[in-house]
């Protein structure tokens, strides 16, 4: 306690400086988050506008006051597609990002719990699955279903749990050798009561931090499937479909219906990141974070 | 009766730490375990206390040899061993309040009733305040958090206590406070104690006998030797002598 105190001012005292740019940082990357979850959860029921109507008279307009972001080559406004494309993307990434976590952490604290031949087979599970290339892994889920937002969940979440399990392995098989761990043991706690009340509560904080930082990873995948046409139907308004489409128009000229989507995935992701990223160092104030995406 | 014949022990099935050691522990008999750092008395101590598998040799309880340790001892084999580790900061999970570690073995065993009541006379018999009962493991200092420790394996009243350099962290005083707590225990429950150390003049007054590694393992250690004996003048010791208390 006694010398625990003078050392904290000293690591404030340190940080002051580079805290200020930390935490503009920060509060822009809250407000985007903030902003594009209010918009992608208000928008689609106060706007009564269909982000589907055609009008072929207003093909390809650039930017102006009626439509901000201007209209895509059927006339549809880009900004309510974007805004709509927004929410599907964060859909997918959230579901996506939150199931492969959960199947992350219980295979890890599994394999890192039981230990044995258990843990040896989980683990070359997971090799087998890192050693191919999880995006072409994902095409290959995605492949298998019609298209639709679920396969396309589904494919990010299988794909993306290996890091996970590892990460969660790794930490659960260094908290297991602790003193006590082996206080619990003589004090008559079961495996059950071990894993549940000393090992996951251990590892939740990293492994949730792990979740939000893969949002904007999955989002990504979302759009690159859907950008190869494997993943949304071409209909449905993602960020991914939406900068497909743009291909054509983009080779005569039109820039904005690449460039307004593209700005949808960029912004709030790393945004998302920014948070995650100041979190993690709440965590564990000693380990400065970059951007890891 | 606890007794460890020719245990062989370690990490590495090629390189054990311990080698061919044998040592008796009689009910009610505390026994003080003497050796250099690093020989593998703290690995002897988790054979003796269920938490270690040796690789070979024989641990005999009560006259039974045991054939299982960690989780797939019966758990009424376990919770006869009260263990307390030298470092009370790993021993103890750093998210859990003093009581709640305290209470964790009563827990753990289904205890329902009466918990709380337990853990105010465990907390009071090794001198830990009220107030210090909700506070972390960070907010205390080593050595209230060792007393919470050694309340931890008091709690399920055990027949043998395992002390593995339980003191080595801490000043005279608590020191004293803590070994007065084992033998206020030991004194009322009739359990053994196998205490692990390197301070001789501590193991000497504390325990009925002490004895040291060269002895248990039957061969000197080749890095460190004997001990140097602590001859005529004895260094003055918190604890009383074994005969006094």
């Amino acid at each position: 306690m006694t010398c625990e105190s003078p050392s904290r001012p000293t690591w404030r005292s340190y940080g002051t400086d580079r805290r200020s740019t930390r935490t503009v940082r920060v509060r822009l990357s809250a407000v985007l988050v903030t902003a594009a979850v209010l918009a992608v959860l208000l928008v689609p029921p106060l706007v009564r506008l269909d982000q589907q109507a055609v009008d072929l008279g207003a093909r390809l307009l650039p930017p102006n006051w009626s439509h901000p972001f201007g209209t895509d080559d059927l006339g549809r406004d880009l900004l309510l597609r974007c805004v709509y494309g927004l929410r599907v993307s964060l859909l997918v990434g959230v579901v996506a990002a939150f199931t492969a976590t959960v199947i992350g952490t219980v295979v890890g604290a599994t394999a890192g719990a039981l230990g044995g031949w258990v843990d040896r087979g989980v683990m070359r599970v997971v090799d087998t699955f890192s050693s191919v290339p999880h995006l072409l892994l994902g095409i290959f889920i995605v492949a298998l279903f019609r298209p639709g937002v679920w396969p396309v969940v589904v494919s990010v979440a299988l794909t993306h749990w290996l890091s996970t399990a590892r990460i969660v392995r790794a930490e659960v098989l260094s908290l297991r050798s602790r003193p006590y761990i082996d206080a619990a043991v003589s004090g008559g706690a079961s495996r059950w009561r071990v894993a549940v009340r000393h090992l996951l509560p251990a590892v939740l904080p990293q492994a949730a931090l792990a979740a939000v930082l893969m949002v904007p990873h999955a989002m990504w995948h979302e759009s690159a499937l859907s950008f190869l046409g494997l993943g949304l139907p071409t209909h449905t308004a993602s960020l991914g479909t939406l900068i497909q489409g743009a291909r054509g128009s983009l080779l005569a000229g039109q820039w904005w219906p690449t460039l307004f989507p593209g700005l949808f995935v960029i912004v709030p992701t790393l945004a998302i990141a920014g948070l995650a990223g100041a979190w993690r160092e709440r965590i564990n104030p000693r380990r400065r974070s970059e951007l890891m995406l | 009766m606890l007794e460890l014949r020719a245990i062989t022990a370690g990490y590495h099935t090629k390189a054990p730490v311990v080698r061919g050691a044998s040592l008796t522990v009689a009910p009610g008999e505390s026994v003080g375990l003497l050796g250099p750092s690093g020989c593998g008395k703290s690995t002897l101590a988790r054979v003796a206390a269920l938490l270690h598998r040796p690789d070979s040799g024989t641990l005999l309880l009560d006259g039974e040899p045991v054939r299982s340790w960690r989780h797939r001892a019966p758990r009424a084999q376990r919770t006869a061993f009260g263990v307390v580790f030298q470092q009370p900061r790993l021993s103890a999970d750093p998210r859990l309040r003093l009581t709640d570690l305290i209470a964790e073995p009563l827990r753990a065993t289904g205890r329902r009733g009466g918990i709380e009541e337990r853990v105010c006379e465990l907390a009071a018999s090794v001198g830990l305040t009220p107030d210090l009962l909700d506070r972390r493991p960070h907010e205390v200092s080593d050595g209230q958090l060792q007393r919470a420790c050694l309340a931890r394996a008091l709690a399920l009243r055990p027949r043998w206590l395992i002390c593995d350099e339980m003191t080595a962290m801490l000043d005279a005083s608590t020191t004293a406070a803590l070994v007065a707590a084992v033998e206020d225990y030991r004194a009322t429950s009739g359990a053994g104690l196998l205490a692990v150390g390197h301070d001789q003049v501590l193991l000497d007054r504390w325990c009925d006998r002490t004895i040291h590694w060269e002895d248990v393992t039957g061969r000197t250690t080749p890095t460190t030797g004997r001990l140097p004996q602590a001859s005529g003048r004895r260094q003055p010791s918190v604890v009383p002598p074994a005969g006094e208390r």
